[in-house]
């Protein structure tokens, strides 16, 4: 089998990637998965690094960018790429569409699979709690390698999310929570 | 509490015992956590501030893990007490140059700290001594539980937590283990073992947490992924991979031990004769011998000083714990020369 990239030399590094829960297999040379490395040691910079990363990041509408605004803090994305830290947990939404790209060139995934808050946890909905733990069990497969499983899950994930409106915006939990806290 | 009185206690990243403890000092874990409703530290305004740190403060007494903790309000305290509360990893550097409504709380057994309004609205700390990163998972998991059905925090199902810098997003978490490699380090060994670490997308820091330098083999080693990946997963990443470099150290030892005896003595009885006979010491000097001293006293060539003496000297000649220890403020010359006389006097045999 030859080299993914080049073409030329025979693949001898074999990685699996998933992007956007996407299975991808890589089959690499020596030279070609060495430079591939290189890039994702670059990708996954110290928090220094962030400012060049955002812009790194040539959205197509990068004046779009440049001018949007958070509503609720009033913080733009041009501040933010000077200062490298967001203004508040509505930013996420407001910029949403530079920020997953960043995510994923920061940590290589853009999707949480980690724990969940308490007060959260009632107002997610069971059917993305079942959709959470599917991911988890979709990464375990392919880290043994049970390919089959891995395909199986996949549909199975991507049949859930197409049912579900996967966006949410936070403004709507935030009005529903409002009054249980403090 | 005050400040003064955790000058009797002995932090819990110093006890010297716990798993692995003769190369593991200790393990930490943090989170970072923010409130819905307030914009980040850096951005909120002077009253967002202040709320933020009054509603922590109002319900920090009815969670199991903050029911007899402290506030040090920033605003309150010296440069001395600051300095203090670095050194004892309670607090980043950064958040000692605050003032306002900057504050850190910390528990009675220092295991437990919260920083209010650092970069993120919440950092909790767990500390425990040696290589021990599920008990400070359990412990930090529970609090942060008990945390989040109080307090709304920001978060998005698909995003996890959500952080000031987009490098802390996710799980919010990092997982720190902070080791002890004169091994690797004399056999010069270290720097293919941290390009390997690098490479696998951890981070390598000195004693004092980011931005310093590693000095006497001390490195911590921690995280730099916090989205994509579980909590566990993480935990397990890390925990794997510190295995893996206790395993080394150890080995670096017996070549060490079966090749080079004699220097390795000559280099732990002269860092030993030094801080036996020096009166004048600066503090880098002494993380350098004392880390000597604490591979003699690993390896039984140093029997007379145990390694709890040995980490009270590494906390107690910092120049903050020095200057509340003395009860005085000295400038750094005379610093060296109380350091000396202090570590004269506790290796007194």
């Amino acid at each position: 089998m030859l080299c993914d990239v080049c073409g030329k030399n025979p693949a001898t590094v074999h990685l699996t990637e998933i992007v956007d829960d996407q299975m991808n297999e890589l089959h690499l040379c020596e030279e070609c998965a060495r430079e591939k490395s290189a890039q994702m040691e670059q990708k996954f910079g110290l928090s220094d690094l962030l400012a060049g990363m955002v812009d790194f990041e040539k959205v197509s509408a990068d004046k779009e960018a440049e001018s949007s605004q958070c509503p609720v803090c009033k913080l733009s994305y041009a501040d933010f790429k000077k200062i490298g830290r967001l203004g508040c947990a509505n930013c996420y939404v407001a910029f949403r569409n530079f920020l997953g790209p960043l995510l994923k060139r920061i940590h290589g995934s853009s999707q949480h699979l980690g724990k969940v808050p308490v007060k959260t946890t009632a107002k997610v909905s069971r059917k993305r709690i079942n959709l959470q733990e599917l991911r988890q069990k979709l990464q375990k497969a392919i880290e043994s390698e049970a390919f089959e499983d891995a395909a199986r899950l996949r549909d199975q994930i991507k049949e859930m999310e197409s049912k579900e409106a996967v966006q949410q915006d936070p403004q709507e939990t935030k009005k529903e929570d409002s009054n249980e806290s403090r | 509490m005050k400040v003064d009185d955790l000058l009797e206690h002995i932090s819990e990243w110093l006890r010297g015992t716990g798993p692995n403890s003769d190369i593991v000092i200790s393990s930490r874990i943090r989170l970072a956590r923010n409130l819905q409703d307030y914009s980040f530290p850096h951005w909120a305004t002077k009253k967002q501030s202040e709320e933020v740190l009054e509603n922590i403060i109002k319900a920090k007494d009815s969670l199991e893990y903050l029911k007899n903790s402290t506030v040090f309000r920033m605003a309150e305290l010296d440069g001395v007490d600051k300095q203090f509360l670095v050194e004892r990893h309670l607090m980043s550097h950064e958040h000692a140059q605050k003032k306002n409504s900057h504050a850190v709380i910390i528990d009675e057994d220092e295991i437990v700290s919260v920083m209010v309004n650092e970069e993120d609205h919440l950092r909790i700390q767990v500390m425990q001594s040696g290589f021990n990163l599920p008990e400070a998972w359990n412990i930090i998991n529970k609090l942060d539980d008990a945390l989040s059905a109080k307090f709304d925090f920001a978060f998005l199902p698909e995003w996890g937590y959500l952080t000031a810098c987009p490098t802390n997003t996710g799980t919010g978490m990092r997982g720190s283990v902070m080791l002890h490699l004169p091994a690797l380090v004399m056999t010069r060994q270290i720097n293919r073992v941290l390009a390997a670490i690098a490479k696998l997308s951890f981070t390598t820091r000195g004693l004092y947490g980011e931005g310093t330098q590693a000095t006497g083999n001390f490195f911590q080693i921690s995280n730099q992924v916090s989205l994509g990946r579980s909590e566990a997963e993480i935990l397990g990443n890390i925990t794997g991979l510190i295995k893996q470099i206790i395993e080394q150290e150890n080995q670096a030892r017996e070549v060490l031990l079966s090749h080079s005896r004699t220097v390795l003595e000559d280099r732990v009885n002269r860092s030993f004769g030094i801080l036996k006979n020096a009166y004048i010491i600066s503090s880098q000097e002494t993380v350098e011998l004392l880390s000597m001293l604490r591979l003699g006293s690993d390896l039984g060539m140093i029997k007379n000083v145990d390694r709890s003496s040995i980490n009270h000297l590494f906390i107690s000649t910092q120049p903050a714990h020095l200057q509340k220890l003395e009860k005085k403020k000295f400038s750094a010359q005379e610093r060296d020369v109380k350091r000396a006389e202090i570590i004269r006097n506790k290796l007194q045999l």
